[in-house]
């Protein structure tokens, strides 16, 4: 079954190249000449995918294990929904990734757009992971129920990684952000707290899968000034969406 | 038949441009092939393209390109043409059938000049005069659609995909500095030639993806200063809004990027003092202009081109730069696909616009 096979997706029409990826007997899929082509890898399971170029919209939709890899950047609604596996972005990725994330995992390189994470929720034993190198757009976390977001920060210097309107109305899950100074003006439902040793263990594997990746040294990265942003309990919005009754 | 769900058909509009800030002009090749990668975001109801740059035989005429749904509309408009301008030359815009562009109108173009005697008995100012004959044609010479009126440009559209209008119109034969695109998927509105973008007056031009919520809030603003918003679609608002706001009051593009997607004032509340009186202003002064809704534009104009989104950027716009060369669409495929090795690709915030102008302008 561990079978590898090459092809090329060079002006081939997004149905005719999921089509084709999903009627593949190998488990080790290498795409090259990848153009704006949807849906790559929508609700996999088994295979891994390696793609060269840049894929389109909704990339690893549903991904419910296997990897997919990019060698380039990805475009919106990547891991949209995604319940487990891994996607990897060797650049940056458009808007809404990891929207609606149940499990599973996602490194991006560089930065990403903007509602990155949004409504990521974690249960039973799923418990999404969004990894962001450099920087993120507003709204990065809004909504979120579940899971972790770690914005590295990389190349800027220290200063706050996210846009406007960073974890609105969260009400579950975690956001660590690296900035050298605690960040001001979030919404009413985030607290703040400077990382503690028991946060830098939760992100630890994710940034050394990180630096495996893409390079760097994770004692590094773990060693700077981390913020982690956690929903605010009197504000009621997890007994809002959360709880049973 | 199929039900819903049985088939999906994935659109949302697609956007594309290329400047070249040195001045360079090339054909209309690349910036079809640019739209032709996100094809899947248009449903073949319209497509259209502006170029700059591509008339420097006629650059002191305005050239308008014009519908006609009839003889009768011809007539009645060149009789009108005739009475205000002097027009130097006049033709059919040379197409080639298209097996995809189908029931076309007549489409004609003329390179005039306002006829002096007319100009001066109207005391307007020569580019007011035009703006107001195109109008008035538009509005009241049923079957006749000047789309395109500005000078040393032009813009190209009808209804069925961008890469087939671009082939119909033989973009290959023009050379711009600056090209803009649009492919459409209309939601709300009818799908025909007119309808199609980019939407111009004199040289401003607009291609735009999303919807405008406000749209008739901004609409009956704007009709007090002399517009007709009567395309039956919204986008045309954001070219009268550009007009009015930068050739009327004499804004930057910069200011009337700051009306149109203003922002909220829980964020002007956190700047500074001096930031936070101009927004003041702008927001109190001009708040019937502000566009709400998705949007990504692209705003055209003589040696110069803004992109833009919303303040929420609930549509998608990047930015690819190499050398003197700017690239712009809604997704990075389209650049990649024309320019696979860029210096710098980045995505702009919401609101904040991206103006690039030629560089012997800029340094004017």
């Amino acid at each position: 079954m561990h079978k590898t096979i090459e092809m090329q997706a060079a002006g081939m029409d997004y149905k005719a190249l999921n089509d084709s990826l999903r009627a593949q007997g190998a488990s080790e899929i290498t795409v090259r000449g990848v153009m704006g082509q949807r849906y790559l890898g929508c609700a996999m399971q088994d295979k891994n995918l390696t793609l060269y170029g840049t894929p389109g919209n909704g990339l690893g939709q549903y991904l419910s294990g296997g990897t997919i890899e990019v060698f380039g950047s990805a475009q919106e609604a990547t891991g949209d929904t995604m319940n487990a596996g891994e996607i990897v972005v060797h650049g940056r990725c458009g808007d809404a990734a990891g929207y609606g994330m149940r499990g599973g995992r996602i490194l991006i390189r560089d930065d990403v757009g903007y509602r990155a994470g949004i409504h990521m929720k974690a249960y039973e034993n799923h418990e999404p992971v969004l990894v962001i190198g450099a920087g993120a757009g507003s709204f990065l976390g809004e909504y979120l129920a579940g899971g972790l977001i770690v914005v590295l920060g990389i190349g800027l210097d220290g200063k706050y990684p996210a846009g406007f309107f960073c974890g609105t109305g969260m009400h579950g899950g975690k956001i660590i952000l690296r900035c050298d100074r605690k960040p001001e003006g979030l919404p009413e439902q985030v607290c703040v707290h400077a990382c503690t040793e028991v946060d830098r263990a939760e992100m630890r594997p994710h940034v050394e899968a990180y630096c495996e990746k893409f390079g760097g040294d994770p004692e590094t990265l773990l060693g700077a000034q981390y913020f982690v942003l956690s929903p605010n309990p009197e504000k009621g919005y997890h007994r809002m969406y959360t709880s049973v009754i | 038949m199929l039900r819903e769900g049985q088939v999906r058909i994935p659109a949302g509009c697609a956007i594309s441009g290329i400047f070249h800030r040195d001045g360079t002009r090339e054909d209309g090749t690349r910036i079809m092939q640019s739209i032709k990668v996100m094809h899947d975001r248009s449903n073949g109801l319209g497509g259209g393209f502006a170029g700059y740059g591509i008339y420097p035989e006629y650059k002191d005429y305005y050239a308008l390109h014009v519908f006609f749904d009839t003889q009768e509309a011809r007539v009645a408009c060149e009789a009108f043409l005739d009475r205000h301008f002097d027009i130097v030359n006049l033709s059919k815009i040379p197409t080639r059938r298209h097996p995809r562009i189908v029931d076309e109108p007549m489409i004609w173009r003329y390179f005039v000049r306002p006829l002096h005697v007319k100009l001066e008995a109207s005391q307007l100012d020569e580019r007011e005069y035009v703006a107001r004959c195109v109008i008035r044609v538009n509005d009241q010479i049923d079957g006749a659609y000047i789309f395109s009126s500005g000078k040393n440009m032009g813009v190209f559209k009808a209804v069925g995909y961008p890469e087939d209008v671009g082939a119909f119109y033989r973009l290959e034969e023009y050379k711009a500095y600056c090209w803009t695109c649009h492919g459409r998927y209309p939601t709300n509105t009818p799908g025909w030639w007119g309808g199609a973008h980019p939407f111009a007056l004199l040289d401003t031009t607009v291609v735009h993806n999303g919807e405008i919520s406000s749209y008739d809030a901004n609409r009956r603003a704007i009709e007090m200063f002399g517009y007709k918003c009567n395309l039956q679609t919204d986008t045309e608002v954001i070219t009268y809004i550009v007009d009015y706001l930068g050739r009327k009051l004499g804004m930057t593009h910069e200011e009337i990027a700051h009306v149109i997607a203003a922002p909220f004032w829980q964020t002007i509340e956190r700047m500074d003092e001096e930031q936070k009186k101009y927004y003041t202003y702008l927001r109190n002064a001009f708040s019937s202009l502000l566009i709400t809704g998705p949007f990504s534009i692209m705003v055209g104009f003589d040696g110069g081109l803004m992109a833009l989104n919303d303040r929420l950027k609930l549509r998608s716009l990047v930015v690819g730069e190499q050398g003197d060369t700017v690239y712009l669409a809604s997704e990075e495929s389209a650049i990649r696909t024309i320019a696979p090795d860029l210096d710098r690709l980045y995505a702009p915030r919401g609101g904040e616009p991206v103006i690039v102008t030629l560089n012997e302008r800029s340094a004017q």
